[in-house]
């Protein structure tokens, strides 16, 4: 389980990348293997408002479909636009490549919601029983 | 196998009109017309018959295969009943004509057999009126849901909420959302009945209604339907029960006396109607009294001459939710059904199919656990966890018993359940039909420990084999093109 | 009667391995209080006796009247050869095709369904079906409100007067406004409709032909709607689009209809098909069951139910339908009418339509007090004006044979004197000028 130590993240499992005034925003290799393959990404729109905790995106696979929650409030900037003709970059590469949107951050005060690696791998450990590899 | 589209030949006919009786018209005018043809392929008759007939072959079917589906009741469709709604007088009946100035004359037999089944109906069920317009279950489910809320603003009062348990079918809570309402989800106890402590902490005097199943989705009877009921009405919510399982209760115990207000019906899972690929139903809606005055218009009544006529004018209607007046030709064929096994038929039904799951259930408890140790109804609900260790699915299951003959049991639900296997055997299926199926679920089971490779590679005697249904979904191929 | 196999050896050894003594065991867990409190039904009969009550029933009704009543729903021919493939047990005895392995005739034939109504259509996706004209109608006002987020509807009141309730039934406790827009000399008010055509609106829906038979091009309202951000959705008449500018060719975003002109018979009012077509974009917006192409593990063509995650098996509350059931045996029935009459009987078929129907206008036209409406072009139905009340007139009719027409008076208001005539294929020459005849000596009388 890939859980890279520069990110904050949910108890639902999204993952925010800070860089200056924009977070990168995704679900976790957690989120992306339990889900299974990936069949479509449904993001918001350009300039969209997010709330922290509030729905923003649509994850689904053949035969299940998530909501995402944002993990900081703002504004989206951009898409990843790749994802709505190769939703598998999200299977492939759930940090990288398969990043959802960039949002301009609101208040950072909100980080205190968040964990952090060794918080989540934790948190990830708890819901499985036990280790996770 | 090609599509009939591939099979085009410019030229090939399947269909000749009489020559033109008429002088020919004026054309329309250009801009109206389309401007150019269609890909609809041209064949001769017989290519049409052999592609479709073919593909039929293709599919598993209640005439060819045990199709044990839980939740679908497909039990034996008697053929007569196909012949009675193919008479003319039924078939080609126009449903505007009894809407023509003393037209009501011309479809007596058709206004008879919509108020006598709803008759018969209200009899089973222990409601006081139906409606037998909705055109399947889930439109029953939203035309409940509407009349509950008729039922509410006409008491002066806007709920917000309608409760489900979380073992419910996927109807319940998509009928109630799009009728308006928010959504309460009541989870399954460790007893296998819903959670009465979070169902009473989530009941109060914003919740429109409560809806549920009865035998449930696990094939229980809860024995303390009376006392959710009970609690419901305490604070002004109305009883829905979704009568996808009726079958379990013909004769035995009827949604009115359990305390429901309102019950849809699936007449093609408990009154025989063929399922046609996933359609034509019928969902006729039953009320307790208080709700007979909201039910959709036209009402079919019967005057004191005996003779039958369409009521318009009845202004706490909730309108018009159908076209006409149901599903007709499956109301028909549900009628004869009745008509012919009667009330002895029918409790014999119901106690054959509870008879024919419990069978099922005993012979497979060693080999599957349950997900409840309990009696069932009319269709028992196992979980492949212990074949799930050794890497065997629900799905892996399934598979391997298309392999062997089988339409699989109802798999992956009630979501409660990890791996459900949900078998519905149905009172027309035989001791050795079902012995032979049970015979096939030991094996898998051995396999499952022995050989699970040889249940995952099913199914390996189909046509296909498993489909990719990721690049389904990834890339989307949802017609031919030219 | 009953179908049960079981003999009381059966039943006896089956009770002993569950390991109870009697079947009403079986039902201790619904308590004594909660039995049924009456079950008082009428003993069953033979099949025999069944069959010639149903029999005598059947012929109560008056189904051989000399049809000229349309007003949605047709009386058009079907082909021997299409009820004999629908009545293969192997299609109408099977149920919706979640295990694709054993049902690959039915995927590939809702596939073949999907296509059909594509290029029936003139657009990209089609869903394997809905109930009926009316319930796809709503199904497509709530694509649009959920795609746009927007909650004003404008609808063209020559849109069947039984599918606009429809549509106010089933949004009665949802907010969505609706306008309604008045028909001028029998075609959609372009006036009226821009006045009210603003950046709240979700869609515009509007009916080709429409309920007074007129045939309209709205191509220009399409790209109006289009500029303020809304849907444009029609309601459409499949026959007709044998001939007739499809909905795609107008640019509509969503097409629906009523399927029954389409080898499926009147049987007082159903079962009957809901089609829906849409542009590619609103696919993930639409309901009920959809079929797509994929390969299996050795690369093979196969088809499959598709894009779930839409339904309410899936998604539950926030599915964008409650639809489980559908009519896949009448849309089984559509593709079927469709690939016996061919590309050329498609046409064939729809000129018939028209050309009878103008037949039909010239020699009705020709009665003293008849007026023929004709501000419109129309298609296989039309609209007449009689110096007395229509319905009575269709009273009389009955007497001579006729079901002569639908009297609008019944749905519009001030119309009493017009009826709505339907000329399909089936229709003779010899029937419409007894039609004629029938209709003079009555207004005579």
């Amino acid at each position: 389980m890939n859980i890279p130590k520069n990110l904050f993240y949910t108890k639902d499992h999204e993952w925010a990348r800070v860089e200056g005034k924009a977070a990168y925003i995704g679900i976790t290799d957690y989120a992306q293997s339990s889900l299974g393959d990936i069949t479509f990404v449904g993001l918001p729109k350009e300039k969209e408002a997010v709330k922290q905790s509030e729905y923003c995106a649509t994850v689904e696979s053949v035969k299940a479909a998530s909501d995402v929650y944002a993990p900081f409030s703002g504004t989206v900037i951009s898409l990843n636009n790749e994802l709505v003709t190769h939703p598998e970059l999200v299977n492939q590469s759930p940090y990288e490549k398969g990043y959802f949107f960039v949002i301009s951050l609101g208040d950072e005060v909100e980080k205190k919601n968040l964990m952090d690696a060794d918080t989540y791998q934790r948190y990830v450990e708890g819901l499985n029983g036990g280790s996770v590899k | 196998m090609q599509l009939i589209f591939e099979k085009h030949k410019q030229g090939r006919r399947g269909f000749c009109f009489p020559g033109p009786d008429v002088p020919l018209a004026k054309p329309l005018a250009a801009k109206y017309c389309r401007s150019k043809d269609t890909h609809i392929a041209s064949l001769s008759e017989l290519d049409v018959v052999r592609h479709y007939t073919n593909l039929s072959r293709l599919n598993f079917s209640v005439d060819t295969n045990f199709y044990p589906l839980g939740s679908c009741t497909m039990k034996y469709n008697p053929k007569f009943t196909e012949r009675i709604a193919a008479f003319e007088g039924f078939s080609n009946l126009h449903p505007l004509l009894p809407q023509l100035a003393g037209g009501g004359m011309l479809a007596q037999g058709s206004l008879e057999v919509l108020y006598e089944t709803e008759k018969f109906l209200s009899e089973i069920t222990g409601m006081s009126a139906f409606t037998m317009q909705p055109l399947a279950g889930a439109h029953g489910e939203l035309t409940g849901v509407m009349l509950i809320a008729a039922y509410h603003k006409n008491n002066g009062s806007r709920r917000k909420y309608v409760i489900v348990p979380d073992s419910s079918h996927g109807t319940n809570p998509a009928s109630a959302a799009i009728a308006g309402y928010q959504v309460i989800v009541i989870p399954t106890g460790k007893d296998g009945y819903m959670d009465l402590e979070q169902y009473k902490k989530h009941l109060n005097n914003d919740v429109a209604a409560v809806m549920l199943t009865c035998p449930d989705t696990l094939g229980i009877f809860n024995p303390h339907i009376k006392e959710i009921a009970d609690m419901a009405h305490q604070v002004g919510a109305l009883m829905y029960y979704d009568g996808a399982n009726l079958n379990a209760l013909l004769g035995k115990a009827r949604p009115g006396d359990l305390g429901f207000d309102v019950v849809h019906i699936n007449l093609h899972k408990t009154f025989g109607t063929p399922h046609g690929g996933g359609g034509p139903g019928a969902g006729p809606v039953g009320v307790s009294e208080a709700l007979v005055d909201f039910l959709p218009i036209p009402r079919v009544v019967r005057r004191s001459d005996a003779t039958y006529a369409l009521e318009y004018h009845r202004h706490k209607s909730i309108g018009y939710i159908a076209p006409f007046y149901g599903n007709f030709g499956v109301i028909l064929k549900a009628y004869a059904y009745m008509l012919c096994l009667g009330k002895d038929g029918l409790i014999e039904a119901a106690e054959l199919a509870v008879l024919n799951a419990n069978y099922c259930q005993v012979m497979l408890k060693d080999h599957y656990d349950l997900a409840f140790e309990k009696n069932c109804m009319h269709e028992c609900v196992f979980s492949a966890a212990r074949q799930a260790k050794n890497g065997v699915h629900a799905i892996d299951i399934a598979k391997y018993l298309i392999d062997k003959g089988y339409h699989p049991p109802t798999v992956y639900f009630p979501l409660i359940v990890k791996e459900a296997l949900m078998i519905e055997p149905t009172e027309t299926e035989s001791k050795e039909t079902i012995d032979a199926f049970i015979e096939v679920m030991i094996e898998i089971a051995g396999l499952a420990k022995d050989d699970p490779i040889r249940v995952k590679q099913a199914p390996l005697h189909m046509p296909i084999k498993r489909l990719d249904e990721t690049k389904a979904a990834r890339e989307p191929n949802l017609r031919w093109k030219p | 009667m009953s179908y049960t196999p079981h003999t009381q050896e059966d039943i006896k050894q089956m009770l002993q391995a569950i390991g109870v003594s009697n079947i009403e065991e079986l039902f201790k867990d619904i308590p004594k209080g909660l039995r049924a409190k009456s079950f008082n039904l009428p003993h069953g009969k033979s099949e025999i006796e069944v069959t010639n009550h149903l029999k005598g029933l059947s012929e109560k009704n008056a189904a051989n009247l000399i049809s000229f009543v349309g007003a949605g729903f047709y009386d058009h021919f079907i082909p021997a050869a299409l009820d004999a493939i629908v009545n293969r047990p192997e299609f109408y005895t099977a149920y919706t095709p979640y295990q694709p392995e054993c049902s690959q005739g039915w995927l590939q034939s809702i596939y073949e369904y999907q296509t059909a109504i594509c290029e029936l259509t003139g657009l990209d996706v089609s869903n394997a079906s809905l109930y009926d004209g009316g319930t796809a109608v709503y199904e497509a006002a709530m694509m649009a409100i959920r795609f746009t987020g927007r909650n004003k509807i404008i609808m063209d009141s020559g849109m069947s007067l039984i599918y606009r309730a429809m549509l106010y039934t089933y949004t009665s406790n949802l907010s969505v406004e609706f306008v309604e827009i008045p028909v001028v000399h029998g075609q959609s008010s372009r006036e009226e409709l821009f006045k009210h055509l603003d950046d709240k609106t979700a869609a515009v829906i509007l009916q080709n032909p429409n309920f007074f038979g007129a045939v309209d091009d709205h191509s220009d309202v399409v790209e109006r709607v289009h500029k303020y951000g809304a849907l444009a959705i029609s309601s459409v008449y499949p026959v007709s689009l044998g001939m007739l500018k499809s909905p795609g060719e107008m640019n509509f975003d969503i097409a629906t209809g009523e399927g029954q002109s389409l080898g499926i018979p009147l049987s007082f009012g159903g079962p009957y098909l809901g089609f829906m077509a849409a542009k590619k974009e609103l696919v993930r917006q639409m309901p009920g069951r959809i079929v797509g192409e994929t390969v299996d593990s050795d690369g093979k063509r196969g088809f499959v139910l598709t894009l779930q995650t839409r339904e309410q098996h899936i998604r539950r509350e926030k599915a964008t339908s409650n639809i489980c059931s559908n009519e896949a045996l009448c849309a089984l029935r559509a593709v079927v009418f469709l690939s016996l009459l061919g590309r050329s009987g498609i046409k064939e078929m729809a000129e018939r339509n028209y050309q009878k129907a103008e037949f039909a206008k010239e020699v009705l036209s020709k009665i003293k007090g008849v007026e023929v409406k004709r501000s419109s072009p129309t298609f296989n139905e039309f609209t007449v004006m009689l110096p007395r009340r229509a319905d009575d007139v269709v009273y009389r009719m009955i007497d001579r044979g006729f079901a002569c027409g639908f009297p609008l008076g019944r749905f519009y208001k001030g119309m009493d004197n017009y009826l709505l005539i339907a000329v399909t294929e089936k229709r003779t020459k010899e029937e419409i000028c007894r039609l004629a005849d029938s209709l003079e000596a009555v207004l005579c009388s």
